[in-house]
């Protein structure tokens, strides 16, 4: 377990200092780059605690699609990309306030839910299988899962209406 | 530290191994060789031709598109592999859940078609 706290240190740490990076770095592409080391410091974290598929998942889907789909928007855009520029703007206190409302919301649901419980009594101490993954998909959240795919549907459909040359 | 961490740690070590392996290499390499820069080395290599213009450029919407049927697609992938694990157990009604969904998300596929975004023109 002491093993654990540490590697979970040393990613944490990486995983801050990258965050800082994204929203400091005057290079918007740089900025995409950075949270590719931040997705990747939170999927080695769920392998740390076990959680083996949804580690791979989110390598998989957010840094193999997501940040792809990131640049792609970065570089559609008028914005000046690549060239150091002030990226700033006066917008940025409310911003700021914004993220500390939902950091505020996010780590009380958290505390909330798990209290002081250790990871151990929760999986068992024993890496989480696929299946109860699967199961869990298939028994409690059937209806978010088909709900999803309408998500990625209208997502899909709405980027096309948008994108498309009348 | 589990069995199961304990296979992580050995790829923790061949990443580590690979990083300090290639900075040793390019290290050495970049302290070994002479450097003389001229303003015609140091442009971007583009087949033997002169660049023109800068490497950043807007990229065509088209690309966008594309990215996003990935997006659609690569979650499909990751919902059904643990579906593929249980995939007895669920029997019949685990096959018309993964086909609804599989059919809503080739819906979309079906308008991308359609629509004519899937040309490449």
């Amino acid at each position: 377990m002491v093993a654990q706290n540490i590697f979970f240190g040393i990613i944490a740490f990486v995983m801050v200092v990258a965050a800082l990076r994204v929203v400091t770095t005057k290079n918007i592409v740089h900025a995409a780059l950075y949270l590719v080391i931040v997705l990747a410091g939170v999927a080695a974290q769920f392998i740390l605690t076990g959680a083996e598929f949804v580690g791979v998942t989110q390598i998989l889907v957010y840094i193999g699609a997501v940040v792809v789909l990131f640049l792609f928007g970065i570089m559609l855009t008028r914005a000046r990309i690549g060239r150091e520029v002030e990226v700033d703007n006066e917008k940025r206190w409310l911003a700021g306030l914004v993220a500390l409302v939902l950091f505020a919301v996010m780590s009380f649901a958290l505390v909330d839910a798990f209290e002081d419980s250790r990871i151990e009594s929760v999986s068992g101490g024993t890496p989480q299988l696929t299946s109860e993954v699967s199961d869990a998909i298939f028994k409690d959240y059937l209806i978010p899962f088909e709900a999803a795919s309408f998500l990625l549907l209208a997502a899909l459909i709405g980027a096309i209406v948008v994108a498309r040359r009348e | 530290m589990s069995d199961f961490l304990r296979s992580y740690l050995t790829v923790g070590i061949f990443l580590g191994v690979a990083v300090v392996l290639v900075s040793a290499l390019l290290g050495l390499s970049s302290l070994l060789r002479p450097s003389k820069p001229t303003p015609q080395k140091s442009i971007v290599y583009e087949s033997g031709v002169d660049p023109v213009g800068t490497g950043w450029a807007q990229s065509q919407i088209r690309y966008y598109i594309f990215a996003l049927l990935f997006v659609v697609f690569d979650v499909e992938a990751v919902f059904i592999f643990p579906w593929a694990t249980r995939l007895e157990a669920y029997g019949l009604f685990g096959l018309i859940e993964m086909g609804i969904f599989i059919f809503i998300l080739f819906l979309s596929l079906v308008y991308a078609w359609r629509k004519g975004v899937l040309r490449w023109v």
